[in-house]
């Protein structure tokens, strides 16, 4: 018999046995009887009028099965690509929100826009009927950036939606920051970019679907972080298939990082297609049609201002920010540079008033939506970066200004007057730790050893908080949320003691089927051996939202805790009919039930058992079994944060940025697993490294024909880019969630990028440089060099 | 990728008339290029002639005054040469810095300066030594071999079988890595002869070039305060989302300085 490893513990992961062996069971890896594969055609145009598709060539060409378009989806009346967030502009007009249909009809808006489906014997074949396909496009200018795409005469994407604005949100008081302005002793301007990114997981997506005729019964496969949302968006919304009727499977999947999070139009044909072909169909993408049809992110330009008193305490901060949301609404689109934006503009300061408008702005790109720590780095980066600025135009220490804004540990909980109410937090605790962890106090020496040799040092902060644990339903619906945002889990005991779990939420890299068995493991007093997780399939799991948002553990875990509470509440009713005590008197600790004050016990496993042999049972008071359901709705976001500090070397000669040290210290609440927690915080330091210094999604204005379209040019960070990270956490308990969790997977992409930029630009502060936009490519650099006001001479 | 008929003769004028006789067939040696190419369905070939069962093209060899490598000699196996970085340890050092370990034990030199990528390392280091390639019907001076934009002197049907460097007092090469493929953005291989210096730069424009400004700056006085005031003209240089031909121009005067000082120590 195995050990408990309970909370606290750094057990290895369970899943990396499969994954470091090759057993693995990845979409891609599935095979099914008679399958028939499926290519998608796409637009080689950003912007193009459809005048029509002749398919009588590709029709001819060896072993086709199929050619599906836009005309076909029409004729069986299949609907749009729902969008789960309505949002609405500040007099309560909804966004405008224009069909996306699955195979385009009329028009195309984006390189990567899908025209048709063909289906043959194998790849090879349909890749070669694809080529046939006669398509007519009547090319049309494309507009691919914001400020291009809102200026008037630009091209229109949608007849119905002028100057191409989906929605002029707004959040705030905009008058209380304006009286704030006027009272100002110094104001200070930012504009910046935040720049488009493209998630990259390691497994590009894939989909195999299959109609069962007996049973009139479908099944999906599917690289997706929330099967149970595909079922429901896919079969009520889109294809009509009812929710019995649908099976929906995300077996191992290999990153997700937000870009599987969506339903997309990819999985609704193939299901359609299967059935009319009467054959399983697979579809894999390549890497290069990830690039130009997996969501994209980020994408802003943005105007801040930030007032301050004489004293360096911010009074109003005011923000306009114009959001690409590329061709079409997305399933969170619209959601993520408003919701997920505008209430994280307080971060951890106490700026009394607030305002932030966004115009969320279509384009001929791939459409943007959520990419790990969605919005909330946008809104960190603006925030701290022209703290930085505010800092060096009133000769106040980066840090000091920082503390003399920080919420104070005493003020939480902290209602922001942006909406989010802080249950919890220790900004200062974090500043402090990570300004020791980081050798501040010796970094001139650093700097000066840098300059000996020609380079110049910088030292960038990031203090910030994030929201996460997506989300109190109730909250949610409020700001335009089409869906609930709870989650499920089952604890089922089996008659020998072992568990198996099913839960919402989806693992696709974090470590659930470890963190979550050390959960019940600790609670049940079971082996950890003994627990397993199961997820990622919509006839095997009750129900869930799936994995993003950093939830998994703040709702699926707090819904799995509560499972768990209920399988230990009847199995004390068990006990005490075995023991003959009264339920009251009956405790459970260690995996044993026992009466209070009496060694008479009987073990979770004897409990177990008698809940499957009941020959004894109080049948009329107690059903036999020992297996528990839990669905938990969070009362708040919750809000983990911390301090980034990177220390970066410019190399003037080429303008190479070079990473030399980084240090977090983060607050992330309770941990469970230190290992993956660690983890979890470099894979997101990363994500953000790479915005910030690497990564950057470039497309043509004019064509909307993507520049970057590999990872030839798509540059991603890498092992030898990156120092050794120290990272720390210094956690406050989270005041509402079952375990004080806060949950961990964005706050790495979150803090980062503006702590490397601030690195960045304080290593060239002495040439008069204020701001560097990302990425921070050597070029950029060198450009900002050869206009600095200074002569470029190490100090 | 499309289907192709594939071929891999033991001997070379089987190859050669393979080549010859199927018309738009390819050479593939290690394939770098070639099968992502094919993956991607960029080319079309009706036939590979596969070149690794051929004899006698692979292995260094020295006669005392040039350093001999066959053309299917992988990056890694130059790269890790006593010999080669013994006689010629700028060229070592380039091997070392092509793609990644996968591509080093794939790739071939061969492959390499027949591919004539504008952004390839081994064009730099051919040309910057003055080496000669040596085919299946002749011998090729480097400054006659490279013609521009993936194109070279080859005939149809001819065969790269080795390529002959001289051995000089000194060279050197650096590279600036383009940041996601790799590739050079600006590479710049210097090499020091009895009768003078030899300068070629790749990444910087449509194909490998030599600057002659540089080589007799540096002909007078090996050392990088030789060259460190002399600017690239703009004119030709590539632009694209990583690198304006300017910054590519004032990096070549940089790469060279580091080459020299490279080559010097």
């Amino acid at each position: 018999m195995g050990n408990v490893i309970g909370i606290g513990a750094a057990p290895k992961r369970k899943e990396d046995q499969r994954f470091l062996t090759g057993r693995g069971n990845y979409v891609s890896d599935i095979k099914r009887p008679g399958m028939a594969a499926g290519v998608f055609v796409r637009s080689p145009h950003g912007h193009a009028l459809l005048r029509g598709i002749d398919k009588s060539a590709a029709l001819a060409s060896s072993g086709v099965i199929a050619v599906l378009t836009g005309d076909d989806v029409k004729a069986d009346g299949l609907g749009s690509l729902p969008c789960g967030w309505g949002i609405s502009d500040a007099q309560g007009v909804p966004m405008k929100e224009p069909p996306f249909p699955m195979l385009a009809q009329g028009k195309v808006r984006f390189v990567g826009d899908m025209v048709a489906f063909v289906v043959a014997e194998t790849p090879e074949q349909a890749n070669a009927a694809a080529e046939l396909l006669a398509i007519d496009y009547e090319v049309l200018p494309s507009v691919v950036g914001v400020l291009e795409a809102v200026r008037p005469g630009a091209p229109q994407l949608f007849d119905d939606v002028p100057n191409n604005i989906c929605c002029d949100w707004e959040l705030g008081d905009k008058a209380a920051v304006e009286t704030a302005f006027r009272k100002a002793a110094h104001v200070a301007k930012l504009s910046l970019v935040n720049n488009r990114l493209i998630g990259n997981p390691m497994e590009p997506r894939a989909a195999i679907a299959e109609y069962e005729p007996g049973t009139d019964r479908f099944t999906l496969w599917t690289t997706s972080q929330f099967p149970h949302v595909v079922r429901f968006l896919m079969g009520a919304l889109v294809l009509n298939i009812p929710q019995h009727k649908l099976r929906v499977v995300a077996p191992d999947v290999g990153g997700g990082f937000g870009v599987k999070q969506f339903h997309y139009g990819e999985e609704a044909v193939i299901t359609w297609a299967a059935k009319r072909v009467k054959r399983p169909v697979k579809w894999v993408a390549s890497r290069s049609e990830g690039y130009i049809s997996d969501r994209h992110g980020r994408d802003h330009v943005t105007e801040a201002e930030l007032a301050l008193d004489e004293t360096g305490k911010f009074l109003a901060f005011r923000v306009n920010t114009l959001a690409n949301m590329g061709g079409y609404l997305s399933t969170f689109g619209p959601n993520i540079p408003t919701n997920l934006y505008g209430p994280l503009l307080g971060g951890v300061y106490t700026t009394p008033a607030i305002y932030c408008n966004v115009k969320v702005v279509f384009t001929n790109t791939v459409p943007v939506d959520a990419y790990r720590g969605a919005g909330r780095p946008e809104a960190t980066f603006v925030l701290e970066r022209i703290v930085d600025v505010a800092a060096s135009e009133m000769g106040i220490d980066r840090v000091e200004i920082r503390r003399r804004n920080m919420i104070p540990k005493e003020a939480y909980p902290y209602q922001t007057p942006v909406l989010v109410q802080y249950d919890s937090g220790d900004p200062m605790g974090c500043l402090d730790g990570a300004l020791v962890a980081a050798n501040v106090n010796n970094f001139g020496i650093r700097k000066a050893a840098s300059a000996s040799k020609g380079k110049f040092r910088g030292l960038g902060y990031s203090t910030y908080v994030e929201a996460c644990g997506l989300a109190p339903s109730r909250f949610a619906g409020r700001l335009g949320a089409r869906g609930g945002l709870y989650e499920s889990a089952t604890v089922r005991v089996h008659p020998t003691g072992q568990v198996t779990v099913m839960i919402g939420t989806h693992n696709h890299g974090q470590g659930h089927e470890t963190t979550f068995a050390q959960i019940v493991s600790d609670k049940l007093g079971v082996a950890f051996e003994n627990v397993d997780i199961v997820f990622g399939d919509t006839d095997r799991v009750q129900f869930g939202m799936g994995t993003y948002g950093s939830r998994s553990l703040v709702v699926g875990g707090a819904a799995l805790s509560k499972a768990t509470d209920k399988v230990i509440a009847k199995g004390k009713k068990i006990a005490a009919h075995l023991l003959e005590a009264a339920e009251v008197d009956i405790q459970f600790e260690s995996g044993k039930f026992s009466v209070a004050g009496t060694d008479r016990a009987k073990t979770f496993e004897e409990i177990a058992g008698a809940a499957y042999v009941p020959h004894d049972y109080p049948l009329e008071i107690l059903e036999p079994g020992l297996e528990e359901q839990a669905y938990y709705d969070p009362v708040n976001f919750t809000y983990p944060g911390g301090c980034h500090i990177a220390e970066v070397e410019v190399d003037p000669e080429t303008g190479t940025v070079t990473l030399v040290n980084y240090t977090a210290v983060d607050d992330v609440g309770t941990v469970i697993n230190p290992m993956i927690v660690e983890g979890q915080l470099h894979g997101g330091i990363v994500q953000g490294v790479g915005q910030a210094l690497f990564e950057s999604a470039v497309y043509d204005e004019g064509s909307g024909q993507l520049l970057s379209g590999s990872l030839m040019d798509y540059c991603m960070p890498r092992a030898d880019h990156l120092p050794m990270m120290k990272v720390a956490t210094h956690s406050t308990l989270c005041t509402h969630t079952p375990m004080g969790v806060k949950g961990c997977g964005e706050v790495g992409t979150i803090g980062s990028p503006a702590a490397v930029i601030n690195a960045v630009v304080d290593a060239l502060s002495h040439l008069g440089v204020t701001h560097v936009d990302m990425p921070a490519t050597p070029n950029r650099i060198w450009r900002l060099l050869q206009n600095a006001s200074l002569p470029v001479a190490a100090e | 990728m499309r289907p192709f008929a594939y071929h891999q003769p033991h001997q070379i004028p089987d190859a050669a008339k393979l080549l010859t006789s199927i018309e738009d067939s390819k050479l593939v040696a290690g394939g770098m290029t070639l099968i992502p190419t094919l993956k991607q369905r960029l080319a079309n070939p009706p036939a590979l002639v596969d070149l690794s069962k051929l004899g006698n093209l692979k292995g260094i060899a020295d006669d005392g005054v040039t350093v001999t490598i066959g053309a299917m000699t992988p990056h890694a196996v130059v790269a890790a040469s006593k010999l080669v970085q013994q006689k010629i340890p700028g060229l070592a050092a380039l091997a070392s810095m092509i793609g990644d370990p996968a591509v080093r034990s794939r790739g071939t030199i061969g492959g390499s300066v027949a591919n004539n990528d504008p952004a390839a390392d081994y064009p730099a280091g051919v040309l910057g030594l003055g080496a000669t390639i040596v085919t299946t019907t002749r011998e090729i001076a480097a400054d006659k071999f490279f013609l521009g934009l993936f194109e070279t002197a080859l005939e149809p049907g001819e065969i790269i079988t080795a390529i002959r460097f001289p051995v000089p007092l000194k060279a050197g090469y650096a590279k600036f890595k383009a940041p996601a493929s790799r590739y050079a953005l600006v590479g710049v291989f210097v090499a020091k002869f009895a009768d003078g210096v030899r300068v070629a730069v790749t990444g910087a424009g449509p194909g490998v070039f030599r600057v002659p400004q540089m080589e007799a700056a540096l002909s007078g006085n090996f050392d990088p305060s030789a060259i460190a005031a002399i600017k690239i003209d703009t004119d030709g240089l590539t632009s694209d989302i990583h690198a304006e031909a300017d910054y590519r121009a004032h990096l070549v005067t940089v790469m060279a300085k580091r080459a020299v000082d490279a080559a010097l120590n």
